[in-house]
């Protein structure tokens, strides 16, 4: 902190004037809705929304699921229709890059040069696909999935009979070769770990998703080493070190994501695996707020800090930094949580695994309607995997966030409701 | 187009026009009518857009799948009259319709 800077840091020091201009990089589901709870929450003054895609804000979950199957048009996925913008005099510079910001003179540079002045800056500049070093990555018919446009040109490359090969075995690879199954192409999906979304759910979890894959035709090959993509003049194979090649048409790549905080920590923001904030948002300068999957945030129900890529967390973060702007009270923490719709499987997880001292599996996985219940030792929940199974999924988010111990035998008793186990 | 009204816990009304085929949450997010927060974009995931279906048109909208029943079972202040606006979708039969939205939606 530096002298003359005192002034900003008081609890409502950093209340916008009503004249006072903001401006937003990057126009996703962060920008977009921090954007519009500054109209919400009542304030007026200039606000401008700089997005690098040529789209006004839209929702990325439904890419690899219903957009991918043809079933949502660009007007379902978007988050507000044009007309919004302009109703709410919200400036949208869309096709814009920001090549630079500067902190000391409160300005960021979009290429070509042009300065935009701020008052007050929210990053929300999202992650973008991680990019592994492998040889073919750049033929023709490698896709990754990350942006309309990536999934436009990915749904180009499915249909009857083609053959996807997606290396890495999570979230966005799993919604694709389900979203390809339900388009009669042939889909393998390649992972280094011995099981798939081994970073991100449990043992229980990967087995029961593999078997319902594999029951509706996706190939898979774990614990594989990918080499190279090999093809003349396009993706044509996957070639493993065991010298195997699974031919295929098309590749997705999906070996999660890194956060876009270059531009953040160009300029000096404090940065560490995301950009760092607070739960108000709030970066190391008192200017800039970030919030959403660029950001480094405090998990006050687990005591540490963690980078989270979820709606829900864009849109908890868009609130904090939009109540901070306006002066409103920090909104309560709430519970992380995530979902994923694979064929007629509707997956929800709520909370993280830390401290993990017991793991109870309520339901039985076969008939596909069964919850994994992630206790620590005093018999809290800490983290809920809910599949088909909506009252553990609501109750467990619950649990987690009131912290309340949870009798074991009475979670694992399917003739207890889950109002009683919550009560 | 049907007519929506979003009454607001503070009493507050916005009625806005909704494209048929769209869920009475996406009418009230599309306009930024504020009350329904929809974290999970429509998945019935969330329990975040939460309405209370005003009178006489709670028969009009039908009965919320088991699904929606177990979700609503577990969200703050739920009534009768208790839909997620995410799993009602908009027809011209609809037209008129009122629904209210609670104090909050976490």
């Amino acid at each position: 902190m530096i002298a003359g800077q005192t002034s900003e840091t008081g609890r409502t020091g950093r209340v916008l004037a009503a004249e006072a201009r903001v401006v937003i990089v990057g126009a996703g589901h962060a920008g977009g809705t921090a954007a519009a709870l500054l109209r919400q929450y009542g304030f007026a003054g200039p606000i401008t929304l700089v997005g690098e895609e040529p789209l006004p804000p839209y929702q990325r979950p439904p890419l690899s699921k219903a957009w991918l199957k043809g079933e949502a048009d660009a007007d379902a996925l978007a988050l507000r229709p044009d007309s919004y913008y302009a109703e709410q005099a919200i400036a949208l510079r869309l096709g814009a890059r920001v090549e630079a910001m500067d902190l000391a003179g409160r300005t960021v540079t979009l290429q070509g040069g042009e300065r935009l002045a701020y008052d007050r800056l929210i990053l929300a500049t999202g992650a973008r696909a991680r990019r592994i070093p492998l040889p073919g990555l750049e033929l023709p018919g490698v896709h990754e999935l990350r942006t309309a446009a990536d999934a436009e040109a990915l749904k180009q490359a499915l249909g009857r009979g083609r053959r996807l090969a997606v290396i890495g075995g999570g979230y966005i690879g799993l919604e694709a070769a389900a979203s390809a199954r339900a388009l009669d192409a042939e889909a393998v999906v390649i992972e280094r770990e011995p099981r798939l979304l081994a970073r991100v759910a449990c043992a229980a979890l990967s087995n029961f998703f593999q078997d319902y894959h594999a029951a509706r035709g996706v190939a898979f090959v774990l614990g594989a080493d990918v080499q190279a993509i090999v093809g003349e003049g396009r993706a044509e194979g996957v070639r493993l070190a065991d010298g195997r090649i699974l031919s295929c048409d098309a590749v997705l790549v999906g070996v999660g994501a890194v956060p876009n905080q270059e531009l953040a920590q160009a300029a000096g923001l404090a940065c560490e695996g995301g950009i760092r904030v607070d739960l108000r948002a709030r970066t190391s300068d008192p200017h800039v707020h970030a919030i959403g999957d660029c950001t480094r945030r405090p998990l006050p129900l687990y005591g540490q800090a963690h980078r989270l890529e979820s709606v829900p967390n864009a849109l908890e973060q868009a609130k904090q930094a939009a109540a901070d702007l306006c002066g409103r009270p920090e909104p309560a923490p709430e519970v992380p949580w995530f979902w994923s719709d694979q064929y007629d499987l509707k997956l929800q997880i709520a909370g993280l695994p830390f401290d993990v001292a017991q793991t109870i599996v309520r339901g039985e996985p076969t008939t596909a309607r069964f919850a994994v219940f992630h206790l620590d030792p005093e018999h809290r929940v800490q983290a809920v995997e809910a599949v088909n199974a909506a009252p553990e999924f609501m109750a467990g988010r619950l649990l987690i966030g009131n912290r309340k111990p949870v009798a074991p035998e009475k979670l694992r008793d399917m003739s207890v409701s889950m109002k009683e186990v919550a009560a | 187009m049907a007519k929506i009204t979003y009454i607001a816990h503070d009493g507050s009304e916005r009625t806005v026009d909704v494209k048929p085929g769209l869920s009475v949450m996406e009418g009230a997010v599309k306009n930024n009518v504020p009350g329904i927060d929809a974290d999970c974009g429509g998945a019935c995931a969330c329990a975040t857009c939460h309405v209370y279906v005003q009178e006489p048109w709670l028969d009009k909208v039908g009965k919320p799948s088991a699904m929606e029943e177990s979700m609503l079972d577990f969200a703050e202040g739920v009534e009768p009259n208790s839909r997620l606006s995410c799993q009602i979708k908009v027809s011209d039969a609809l037209d008129g319709l009122v629904v209210k939205t609670p104090e909050s939606q976490h």
